[in-house]
């Protein structure tokens, strides 16, 4: 019981961490490399346990981030849906691809994520983004393998304890 | 660990549920956008939910806090030092201009009594401290640690010690948020202060620059130009300083001047800014004024011997013979 309540925490833990580095800043020339956490941590999480992760969990976690961001209302759920159902869709090849590949795979997610959020900006009317826009996603998916590991690393040693 | 789930969702899955659960949540999305974008939804929410978004945003903005504190902290006596002194000639260079001008604003002060305006030099001003939030708003945003508790309004203007940094856009409790002046969807009025031209200038896509796109080319635009905020509009008051000219090139339609101005203001690194209060008056056509006349204390005696009306005010003094 308090196994299963431990689990239920660290999963909302580490998405709510995930919110929490979206906003935190990164210094001066750093800042166009920050990468979407809360899409690593979906993803991490819609490959690992998928009955814990759902459409609908997907647009609540969009929601609220887009409330912390006030930049448009339904934006990152939309953003969010999409990933996730993407990596669901494709879970069971994706969870047995070499690590190197499924990098490769998270940066085709990532930058389609963005292309939806250029999109959706564009009809809102924002102007072009700067080509450092762009990097977000390599740095995101270079930072996969790592945060896979670190991730596995954690649950694994709670599950122990 | 091999689970029950797995097999049912095989390598090549295709349910047609999970397309359409996809698909309403899409719409779903797009109608949350789309009536947002309309009726302004979001900041409703956000100010409904600023008891949960407020202490979040303090949350986020330790790390950058932190970094600050510790720079301080880690950083040599020497350069502290030498800190302390650029600081210190800054203030008695500030001073003995200041005592220069004092004299200087206060004749400016009769002589516009004389004329009757009434702009004023005084400026009544709120420091607020940036909080160091991304809000992925491809940073033309800040956050700042006052809000409409500490009487801040939207639509404030916010600079800092060198020049305008841009305006009030949200306000919550406790927090309000700030489009810099260099957002793309950003224009503020100035005026050329070496020529009196009037233009306005708009924030730039890559964000750290200011454009002014329509220029007319018999202009005389040169860089180096300062740029100061011209008060139409009535959002800035007058007489700030907005940004300095680098460049000037014609259009590529050959119509105008193109010119790109660097903001005054230290938009990118400012720790501490400053709130207007006052906020400049609306300039446009005067109000209505109230019908001029002889002062109500001669109209009895103007009137004479004639019966005054029933509703006139009594006579206080005797202006009559």
């Amino acid at each position: 019981m308090s196994r299963q309540r431990l689990n239920q925490w660290w999963f909302i833990g580490t998405l709510a961490a995930a919110l929490l580095l979206m906003l935190v800043p990164l210094p001066g020339a750093l800042a166009p490399f920050k990468p979407y956490w809360p899409a690593l941590v979906l993803l991490y999480w819609s490959l690992e346990s998928e009955d814990r992760v759902s459409l609908g969990l997907a647009f609540c976690v969009g929601l609220f981030a887009d409330v912390l961001d006030g930049v448009l209302l339904g934006e990152q759920a939309l953003r969010l849906c999409a990933l996730t159902f993407i990596a669901l869709r494709f879970r069971s090849r994706l969870r047995f691809f070499p690590m190197w590949q499924q990098a490769l795979a998270v940066l085709a997610l990532l930058l389609n994520d963005r292309i939806l959020l250029l999109i959706v900006r564009m009809l809102a009317g924002a102007s072009v983004p700067p080509a450092s826009w762009w990097f977000s996603p390599f740095v995101g998916a270079a930072l996969w393998p790592f945060l896979f590991l670190l991730l596995d690393d954690l649950r694994a040693r709670l599950r122990i304890q | 660990m091999a689970r029950a789930r797995d097999e049912s969702s095989p390598l090549f899955a295709g349910n047609a549920a999970g397309t359409l659960r996809l698909i309403v949540y899409l719409a779903l999305a797009v109608v949350l956008m789309v009536l947002d974008q309309r009726n302004g939804w979001l900041w409703r929410l956000r100010s409904t939910a600023s008891a949960v978004v407020e202490p979040i945003y303090r949350l986020a903005g330790l790390p950058a806090a932190g970094a600050r504190t510790l720079s301080v902290a880690f950083s040599d006596r020497q350069h502290l030092t030498s800190e302390n002194q650029r600081l210190r000639e800054d203030l008695l260079l500030a001073n003995a201009k200041l005592n220069r001008m004092a004299a200087v604003a206060a004749q400016n002060q009769h002589l516009k009594k004389l004329l009757d305006t009434q702009h004023s030099l005084e400026l009544n001003v709120q420091l607020a401290r940036v909080i160091g939030v991304d809000l992925g708003a491809y940073r033309y945003r800040l956050t700042l640690n006052m809000g409409s508790r500490d009487g801040v309004k939207p639509g404030q203007p916010v600079i800092d010690a060198h020049g305008v940094m841009g305006q009030v856009i949200e306000v919550l409790p406790h927090t309000a948020v700030v489009m810099l002046i260099t957002d793309p969807s950003h224009a503020i009025p100035v005026t050329i202060a070496r020529t009196g031209l009037r233009t306005v200038a708009y924030g730039s896509r890559d964000g750290d620059m200011l454009t002014l796109p329509n220029l007319p080319l018999a202009a005389s635009v040169r860089a180096g130009d300062q740029l100061l905020t011209s008060g139409i509009g009535g959002r800035f008051p007058p007489g700030f300083p907005v940004g300095r000219i680098e460049q000037v090139a014609p259009a590529t339609t050959g119509m105008f001047q193109v010119a790109q101005a660097r903001p005054a203001a230290d938009v990118e690194r400012s720790a501490d800014v400053l709130l207007l209060h006052d906020q400049a008056e609306p300039e446009g056509p005067p109000g209505l004024v109230k019908p001029v006349g002889p002062p109500t204390s001669l109209e009895p005696s103007t009137a004479g011997s004639s019966a005054s009306p029933p509703g006139a005010p009594p006579v206080e003094r005797g202006a009559g013979p």
